[in-house]
């Protein structure tokens, strides 16, 4: 073997990582955009919107100077490049100031609420997955037939029907009249002072300090509000599922599959639901994301201490700090969300990565 | 010489909402270790013809036949259990376009020890090394390296090549070449037939080689079929084809444009509703 051959896969090597490298800084590059991008949004929400800061700080009592001097404190009297450089400085060092209506520093107001929605989030998104894909599926086996009807009512019935309404009508059915689970709430008053949150995901931290009696509670209260996203993540994604496959199992190598002699089970779930599952991550990602915007109906008739609920009594009470804090959370899960689903987009579809 | 397949009287039919489609209507052949061609226009049956065979007439259609009998067994009456036994194991068929007809989120290796893993219990080694062993039977130089790619990694040449060696790999008696090289280009489309050639002497298998391709059929297959609206129109030795009778295939023949002859106008093909009676 010559020099130049046994060179050969390191050098083959080198060039891949390389191209690791690159993609990777090119992923930091994309997300570093996309931040700088909602920074500059809310910020200048936060400057056009007919709140005043100071006036909400000092109350509308104050003398003029007073007024003057806590603008000049706060910084309002600088140029907007510079008040927009101090805003970025501060929300990178977390510092997104604080809550007026709370008076904590909104980062550990948030710290509190996101996991709380975070939680409900992924219950209703597993929930609706669990049961969307496959629903999707046999729609799509079957197009036509009754199951094929009944999944699209099941569907019709998710989209269509308010969700403050379903989640009054479970809580009266499956909390006051059967008694099956518990009502609002996170977990029963009982549990709050022995209950130490780790997280601040309650059924993680009931299972990391042993509480089963804990869990169970938390497990009782989460199920309604959880299996009512869940629900409806579920009328989204069966949908989609549905006519991805339907899609997928028109395609001539399903055609290839069955001269091969494979079983219609390995057919459906190994050839045509692996290549559906390419673009169901996008879906299932993006209905993630919409769920972890906080589902404020859903927290309001739950009495869910989540960010959604936390946002929205910001707003009515003109917490400029926490609103704006709350949407920078939001928009950092969503690029947090999109990049995750790009990734397992290029793990799912060797056509997407590059070699 | 053994019949491999007995086809009397086959018919397949779809309901539309326009009333019922018959796409074949009363096919008969039989078939031995030879090389069968099946010639026409689109829409003239071939390709369900070959479909029937398989078992992979859409769920919509409905087949009939007096007989449809491969190696005795009558296939009218095989269970589904029955026919996906059969197919890829003792009967396959290699499709059009590789570009769509493979899985592209599947490595091309995978594919093979699939249908090989189908229809034997091998372990993954031995899997692995009959997929190469066939991969190299198709003649790719560098098995190892095609085994690990993706359908889209690959030529068309070599993706048909992929698909033969996927549908061959289990060893069937009869294959069914729909249309197997007309999604290449010209030059592969000969390196790919004459693979195809020589694993179907070799091995001894039967061929049902469907085309539109009139010259390709005729110097490729010993015996050739020319279907036109559902039926057989003209059956004939393929060194015969030059002279054929029926007006239809003579019509085919005579669409055929031949360097160094001046063919202005090209005819164009005659289309009698009283053939398709």
């Amino acid at each position: 073997m010559s020099t130049a051959e046994r060179r050969m896969p390191a050098r083959r090597a080198n060039r891949r990582a390389f191209a690791t490298l690159k993609s990777i800084a090119g992923f930091v590059v994309v997300v570093a955009t996309t931040y700088l991008g909602l920074l500059a949004v809310t910020f200048f929400i936060g400057r056009v919107v007919p709140i005043d800061p100071v006036l909400a700080i000092v109350g509308d009592r104050a003398p003029s100077h007073v007024v003057e001097r806590v603008r000049q404190e706060m910084g309002f009297n600088l140029p907007y490049y510079q008040q927009f450089f101090l805003y970025v400085k501060g929300v990178l060092q977390g510092d997104f100031g604080t809550s007026v209506l709370t008076t904590n520093p909104v980062m550990t107001d948030i710290r509190r609420v996101f996991p709380a929605t975070m939680e409900l989030a992924t219950v209703g998104t597993v929930i609706g997955a669990a049961f969307g894909i496959p629903l999707g599926v046999l729609a799509a086996v079957r197009r036509g037939s009754l199951a094929d009807q009944i999944v699209r009512i099941v569907g019709l019935v998710g989209y269509s029907v308010p969700i403050f309404w379903l989640g009054l009508l479970a809580l009266l059915v499956f909390y006051a009249r059967l008694g099956w689970t518990s009502g609002p709430g996170r977990m029963d008053v009982v549990f709050e002072y022995t209950f130490t949150p780790i997280t601040g995901f309650f059924l993680l931290d009931a299972i990391l300090n042993r509480d089963w009696a804990a869990f169970r509670d938390i497990v009782s209260h989460i199920v309604l509000p959880g299996s009512l996203l869940g629900y409806f993540s579920l009328a989204y994604i069966s949908r989609m599922t549905r006519s991805f496959m339907l899609n997928e199992l028109s395609q001539e190598y399903i055609v290839a599959a069955r001269a091969k002699g494979l079983s219609e089970t390995r057919i459906i779930w190994g050839h045509a639901l692996r290549n559906a599952a390419v673009p169901l991550v996008t879906v299932i990602a993006l209905s993630y994301a919409g769920l972890l915007e906080g589902s404020v109906l859903t927290e309001t008739v739950f009495a869910w201490p989540g960010l959604g609920l936390y946002i929205t009594n910001s707003l009515q009470n003109a917490d400029m700090n926490a609103v704006l804090g709350g949407t920078i959370v939001i928009g950092s899960v969503f690029i947090a969300i999109n990049l995750l689903s790009d990734v397992l987009y290029r793990m799912l579809d060797p056509r997407t990565r590059t070699r | 010489m053994s019949t491999l397949l007995d086809v009397k009287d086959l018919r397949v039919s779809f309901p539309t909402r326009t009333g019922v489609v018959e796409a074949v209507r009363g096919v008969s052949f039989t078939l031995g270790r030879e090389r069968l061609g099946i010639v026409g226009e689109s829409g003239s049956g071939k390709s369900q013809t070959g479909r029937a065979i398989m078992g992979l007439t859409p769920e919509h259609g409905r087949i009939s036949a007096e007989k449809l009998e491969f190696n005795g067994i009558d296939l009218t009456r095989a269970s589904k259990a029955e026919r996906r036994a059969l197919r890829g194991k003792r009967i396959a068929m290699i499709l059009q376009d590789p570009k769509y007809s493979l899985n592209p989120v599947m490595s091309i290796g995978r594919q093979i020890i699939e249908t090989l893993r189908t229809h034997e219990p091998v372990g993954r080694a031995e899997a692995r090394r009959r997929a190469l062993d066939m991969l190299a039977a198709v003649q790719i130089r560098d098995p190892e390296r095609v085994f690990g790619l993706y359908p889209h990694e690959v030529s068309g040449g070599m993706g048909q090549r992929a698909m033969i060696a996927m549908m061959l790999v289990a060893g069937p008696e009869l294959l069914i070449a729909d249309e197997p090289t007309s999604a290449l280009d010209v030059t592969v489309q000969l390196d790919v037939l004459g693979i195809l050639h020589r694993l179907v002497a070799d091995r001894g298998m039967g061929l049902i080689f469907i085309s539109h391709d009139l010259r390709l059929v005729s110097s490729f297959c010993d015996r050739v079929i020319v279907m036109y609206a559902g039926r057989i129109v003209e059956e004939l030795p393929a060194s015969r084809l030059s002279e054929a009778e029926h007006p239809y295939t003579r019509g085919l023949l005579n669409c055929m444009p031949k360097i160094g002859v001046d063919r202005h106008p090209l005819p164009v093909l005659d289309r009698r509703p009283e053939w398709a009676l």
